[in-house]
């Protein structure tokens, strides 16, 4: 626990010290505080709160240093609640009725401070009113989650695992990471790449002597000395086939090397989306997903194995060019270079334009992309409400969207290229002009004039082909940015550091204090449940009353944001997710089945299960006999929602999957609830066999499949508000009574409906 | 339609408490409005503690002036959502981001989780949520200053 000293105030934000400092008595010890961060008509404003040993001390939020305090006595409380992100912390005063002293409010920022504040608080109370000594804990518990922390330790590892440090904007040069096992390979390439921009290079220098040495003696009426232009020529074919060679090798040993890299990341980005939490995937959208791993790692590869290569290739063609030109007519290499820093500021100018332009296309892609996947699979509900006109529209909007913002890229992009090839054009007109008056004063002469014209004709393309790399460096650090927001998003239900090990269970799980809230909702409160080894729990409730989520937190789809869910007696958080999940079968309402075989089906969760395992299951599960009267059996193909099997059917081979791994807890969420009652006896007699001697919990909307279960839990809005069987249920007349009453009279209803038709 | 026949009055732990035509009286009452967004003065219930509709008011006009101060007050407690009319800077345009930014409620700072998080309203607006969930309102990006503009843009 915080020791009871002075010292705490240190813990305090430093623009408090001071006042705080003045506002407490020596020696009076600070056991908690809580940062107001809004004013009572909800502005932003600092405040403070304090809780010392005997009293509790505020400066409102906005009051400019007025500070009050109140005696801690017996009957005082402090109570919160919060909506939309806002929380309100109260003091009420238990007398004949509850009266409100005041009242805080603060973001849910500060939530955790709070918790802890009106833990010591009610602490501090219960010592007044006992004359005890408030107990002091051996462990120190995270105020959220009631995780055990370590001595010494202020924050819970769990609860501040969410960072919000940005990636860095040097997005690109975190592909290395990818890279680094292909760097030999690549420094190889870098090596060829340099001998074939040599290679490349010969050419026009065997073309100044050639010039100088032969034709132009020539014109001058001396003979042509064969045996040295046999020689040129030859110098000219063998640069020529070694550049050939060397751009060869080089292409294909970077191709290889870029199409590794491609995979990786492929493979890499994709096992760590799976890793991610339910919560990640409910916040994206399908469509979205699919063209991050599909075109952005493409468009990565792409620069990597061209744009990059080429790019490199330019540099070391300029540079060397530069040199060869400097050593053999500086003056004129001088003229020649002087356009350069014109084009490199027309590439930083148009730089800037086209930087935010390529990340926008790439999200209005995106938008289109997902009307797509929003369609699609709703195809039924469009055509049920003939609504396709609406979403041809919708879709229609999107390209324009993605046309005009393309549209308005493509104005700067489009004047680039010829602007280049226009300072092309002026920089040889320059180096004509000059090398003539150079030739004219006899300082130089025409193969070196010959010379230049050959070597910037290579030059200026060189700088036309490099600005190219200034948008494909764009988009690819564009793509790689996106990329890196799937693997930089850290899971939200993450693995422990330490895995227990969990290799037998016996199936007791208890929930204590359990909290649970979804974005600014709390959809789970201050749950406690205790299910016993082998016991079947019904859960039961209004549709929206946290049923499926509290399913989805035993299974940790979602971690609980308050209190914890045990197994054993341990912590569900500290056992390694895919060593909990054996554990567990689940059955859900709608049952997906994979693009595959039935018996591949029904042993997604165990593939190396044997066929007599598989038929077993599928007998338990009644699932068999169908199965037989299909033409392939087992083997039989089913698609992506299973088509060609009716609904009942489908759920008894997620049934039969869920069996085969014989787990000791199974959840059944809704599992009867989408078919007619004929198979639902079906699914029954499967489900009784599946729940023998495990722990179970079901959540079913029609009571009457419930009556085996040993308990029923009543839930209503996140809360716990009945335990018992139907027995005692019913004799309380309290929630359940009414749920059952109101199923029976509907059925009644459909009865006598039916009598009358 | 005619005034609705209800009473409502504040009680001394600081809650409202509805008293209906028919003499049953509502302790705790929490007035919701029905479109916060898109229609903030047509449609607001009064909501009972276990969450069921006590009374419903088809505009907030019909409200005699005591009820609509109540409701008011209430209101301003429960209703939070920020009106960002200037984005002084931004952390990164890689998010998550950290947003400093003027609000009608003063200037604060918040963490974008990601551009998901941002969401288009009709007329060009914007309803960006933060990472615990609060909800910051632009009325009309379009009518931001120069800067803003453009270190919004760097996130649509």
């Amino acid at each position: 626990m915080i020791s009871a000293s002075p010292s705490s105030i240190l813990t305090l934000p430093d623009r408090w010290q001071t006042e705080v400092a003045a506002h407490i008595s020596a020696g009076e010890a600070i056991l908690a505080s809580l940062e107001l961060d809004l004013d009572h008509r909800l502005h932003f404003q600092q405040g403070l709160l304090l809780l010392s040993e005997n009293r509790l001390l505020a400066c409102e939020a906005g009051s400019q240093g007025v500070w009050k305090s109140w005696e801690l006595r017996t009957g005082l409380r402090l109570q919160h609640h919060d909506h939309a992100g806002v929380a309100t912390l109260e003091l009420i005063a238990q007398e004949d009725e509850p009266v409100l002293l005041a009242s805080w409010r603060y973001t849910l920022e500060h939530n955790v401070a709070a918790l802890r504040l009106i833990e010591k608080f009610d602490k501090q109370v219960d010592a007044i009113a006992t004359g005890l000594p408030p107990e002091t804990e051996e462990f120190v518990a995270c105020p959220t989650c009631k995780a055990l922390l370590e001595p010494g330790q202020e924050e819970c590892p769990i609860c501040t695992r969410e960072l919000h440090t940005p990636p860095s904007t040097w997005t690109l040069f975190r592909l290395w990471r990818f890279a680094r096992p292909y760097r030999w390979q690549l420094l190889t390439g870098f090596l060829l790449t340099l001998a074939s921009t040599g290679a490349t290079l010969v050419p026009p220098y065997l073309t100044m002597p050639l010039m100088d040495e032969v034709l132009i003696p020539f014109q001058n009426g001396k003979p042509i000395d064969w045996p040295l232009v046999g020689m040129y020529l030859g110098g000219l074919t063998v640069a020529a086939l070694l550049a050939w060679v060397l751009g060869w090798i080089r292409t294909y040993i970077l191709a290889l090397v870029s199409e590794r890299i491609g995979r990786d990341l492929r493979t890499t980005t994709y096992d760590h989306l799976m890793g991610l939490s339910l919560e990640y995937f409910g916040g994206k959208r399908t469509g979205d997903l699919i063209a991050r791993l599909g075109n952005e790692t493409d468009r990565i590869n792409v620069f990597l194995s061209l744009d990059l290569l080429n790019f490199a290739t330019d540099v070391l063609m300029i540079t060397m060019t530069a040199v060869i030109l400097f050593s053999i007519n500086p003056w004129l290499a001088l003229v020649t270079l002087l356009p350069l820093p014109f084009i490199a500021w027309l590439i930083h100018f148009v730089r800037e334009k086209l930087r935010t332009g390529f990340e926008r296309i790439d999200r209005v892609w995106a938008e289109v992309t997902n009307v797509l996947a929003d369609t699609i699979p709703g195809i039924r509900v469009v055509k049920a409400f003939a609504q396709e006109k609406r979403e041809a529209e919708r879709f229609r909007e999107a390209n324009q969207r993605n046309l005009a913002m393309n549209d308005r890229l493509n104005k700067t992009w489009s004047v680039f290229s010829p602007t280049v090839t226009l300072l092309t054009e002026i920089g040889l007109l320059v180096v004509w002009v000059f090398g003539i008056w150079q030739i004219a004063h006899n300082n130089s002469t025409v193969g070196v004039l010959t010379a230049f014209l050959a070597y910037i004709g290579r030059f200026y393309t060189r700088l036309d082909s490099m600005s190219r790399i200034v948008s494909a460096t764009q988009r690819a650090a564009a793509a790689t940015k996106r990329i890196f927001d799937i693997l930089d998003h850290v899971s939200s239900v993450p693995q422990p550091v330490n895995p227990r090990p969990m290799p037998q269970v016996t199936g007791q799980i208890s929930m204590h204090d359990v909290g649970f809230r979804y974005g600014n909702r709390s959809v789970i409160r201050n749950l406690d449940l205790d299910i016993q080894p082998g016991e079947m729990i019904g859960l039961v409730g209004h549709s929206g009353s946290g049923k499926s989520t509290l399913v989805n937190l035993i299974c940790r789809f979602y971690d609980v944001t308050q209190g914890s869910v045990r197994i054993d007696g341990v912590d569900i958080r500290s056992i390694a997710i895919a060593d909990y999940r054996r554990h567990i079968g689940l059955v859900l309402q709608e049952p997906f089945l994979f693009f595959g075989t039935i018996a591949e089906n029904i042993a997604y969760g165990k593939p190396e299960a044997t066929r007599a395992e598989i038929i077993a299951a599928a007998r338990a599960a009644h699932a068999h006999e169908f199965i037989l009267r299909l033409p392939q059996g087992y083997d039989s193909l089913v698609g992506e929602r299973g088509q060609g099997l009716s609904g009942g059917e489908r759920q008894r081979i997620s049934i039969a999957r869920a069996l085969l791994i014989n787990p000791r807890i199974l959840i059944l969420d809704e599992a009867t609830s989408a078919v007619d009652t004929e198979t639902e006896k079906e699914i029954q007699k499967a489900l009784d066999n599946l729940v023998l001697g495990r722990t179970t919990i079901a959540i079913a909307h029609r009571l009457s499949t419930l009556r085996k279960a040993d308990r029923l839990v009543v839930m209503d809005r996140g809360q716990i508000v009945e335990i018992g069987n139907h027995d005692d249920l019913m004799a309380r007349e309290g929630h359940y009574y009414r749920l059952y009453q109101a199923q029976q009279r509907n059925n009644a209803e459909i009865v006598s409906e039916g009598d009358n038709e | 339609m005619s005034k609705i026949e209800f009473t409502l009055a504040r009680n001394r732990s600081g809650r409202l408490v509805c008293t209906l035509a028919d003499g049953s009286v509502h302790a705790n009452i929490t007035p919701v409005r029905a479109f916060p967004l898109a229609a903030p003065n047509e449609g607001l219930a009064l909501m009972s503690q276990d969450g069921h509709e006590i009374v419903w008011v088809d505009t907030l006009d019909e409200l005699n002036p005591d009820q609509r101060a109540l409701i008011d007050s209430e209101l301003t407690g429960r209703e939070f959502m920020p009106e960002i009319s200037r984005l002084n800077s931004v952390s990164s345009f890689a998010t998550p981001s950290t947003w400093s930014v003027t609000t009608n409620r003063g200037t604060t700072a918040f963490v974008l989780k990601g551009e998901e998080d941002i969401r288009r309203l009709p007329n060009n607006g914007l309803l960006i949520a933060d990472n615990h969930g609060i909800l910051y309102l632009i009325a009309d990006r379009k009518a931001l200053d120069r800067h803003s503009r453009k270190l919004l843009e760097r996130f649509l």
